[in-house]
């Protein structure tokens, strides 16, 4: 029986999903900031997010791949087309731009781009590290509740005080109205 | 794929598309988009560099989760804000909010 393998060596196909990931994210990227509609945005961000989990599989965490699809798709991009849908219809048609502004933003982030690659490529990174690692998600758990203890309650502290205060937030505003 | 500078690469690509949104957006609401996209370039970048650098594989996994948990926290207050202003000025573009202007 021929299975895919036969006719492409597995390293390619590997390296095929990962820049079809690379793809997904810029893509996704660029719908996001780029087109006018806000629904299309959202849908532009959550295709990015898709490659980025792809990526981080890639780098060799699964969990933190899972916690991107989770958070980012399921959560974060399903927040804002909550929001959108929630409050009345924006005023008629997408806001005019102006051509100066998005020629000034594009300038300042081209010049951001060169200077960050211009550094990641003279900097001189140190030797790759072989060590074994242990990537598994009991380990990254033992390490969640020994050693990053205060980091694991601030994440907890942080999300719930924002809860209250979203809430809050939003809640006071209706009662003024 | 096994190089580090691919990764670095790809997070700054996404930091400069988001400060390219960033700057050019007209709505509030683009900005927080774009503000994601930024907040993931930089994870990105811890990624790698722990996969690539680091002595210590959990170090930049556990860095990472700190910045979803901070983009999430920052998502429901943006929205939430977000939604206030819309009430009390009924349209969110960040240039008609001046009610504090001199």
């Amino acid at each position: 029986m021929n299975t895919l393998a036969d006719f492409l060596p597995p390293i390619y196909i590997a390296q095929a999903a990962f820049w079809l990931m690379v793809l997904f994210t810029l893509t996704g990227a660029l719908i996001a900031v780029a087109f006018p509609k806000i629904v299309h945005n959202i849908l532009g961000l959550a295709l990015s997010m898709f490659g980025v989990t792809g990526i981080y599989l890639y780098l060799g965490s699964q969990f933190v791949a899972m916690m991107q699809l989770l958070i980012y798709v399921g959560a974060i991009c399903i927040t804002y087309i909550f929001a959108i849908m929630l409050s009345p219809p924006l005023e008629e048609g997408p806001p005019k731009k102006k051509k100066t502004r998005v020629l000034t933003a594009f300038v300042v982030s081209l010049v951001t781009f060169a200077v960050l690659v211009l550094t990641v490529i003279h900097h001189p990174w140190g030797k790759y590290t072989s060590a074994t690692r242990d990537w598994s998600v009991k380990a990254l758990g033992q390490v969640l509740l020994n050693r990053y203890f205060l980091v694991f309650e601030l994440i907890s502290l942080l999300l719930a005080v924002a809860i209250i205060g979203a809430i809050m937030i939003a809640g006071l505003g209706q009662k003024r109205e | 794929m096994e190089s580090l500078l691919t990764y670095l690469v790809l997070g700054a690509l996404m930091f400069s598309i988001g400060v390219f949104g960033l700057l050019q957006q007209t709505s509030l609401i683009g900005m927080l988009i774009a503000v994601e996209l930024i907040l993931n370039g930089a994870a990105l970048n811890f990624m790698a560099l722990n996969m690539f650098l680091s002595p210590d594989a959990s170090f930049g996994q556990v860095f990472t989760l700190i910045i979803m948990g901070v983009a999430a926290a920052e998502t429901a207050i943006a929205l939430s804000i977000i939604i206030t202003v819309y009430r009390r000025f009924r349209e969110i573009k960040p240039d008609s909010v001046t009610e504090l202007k001199g």
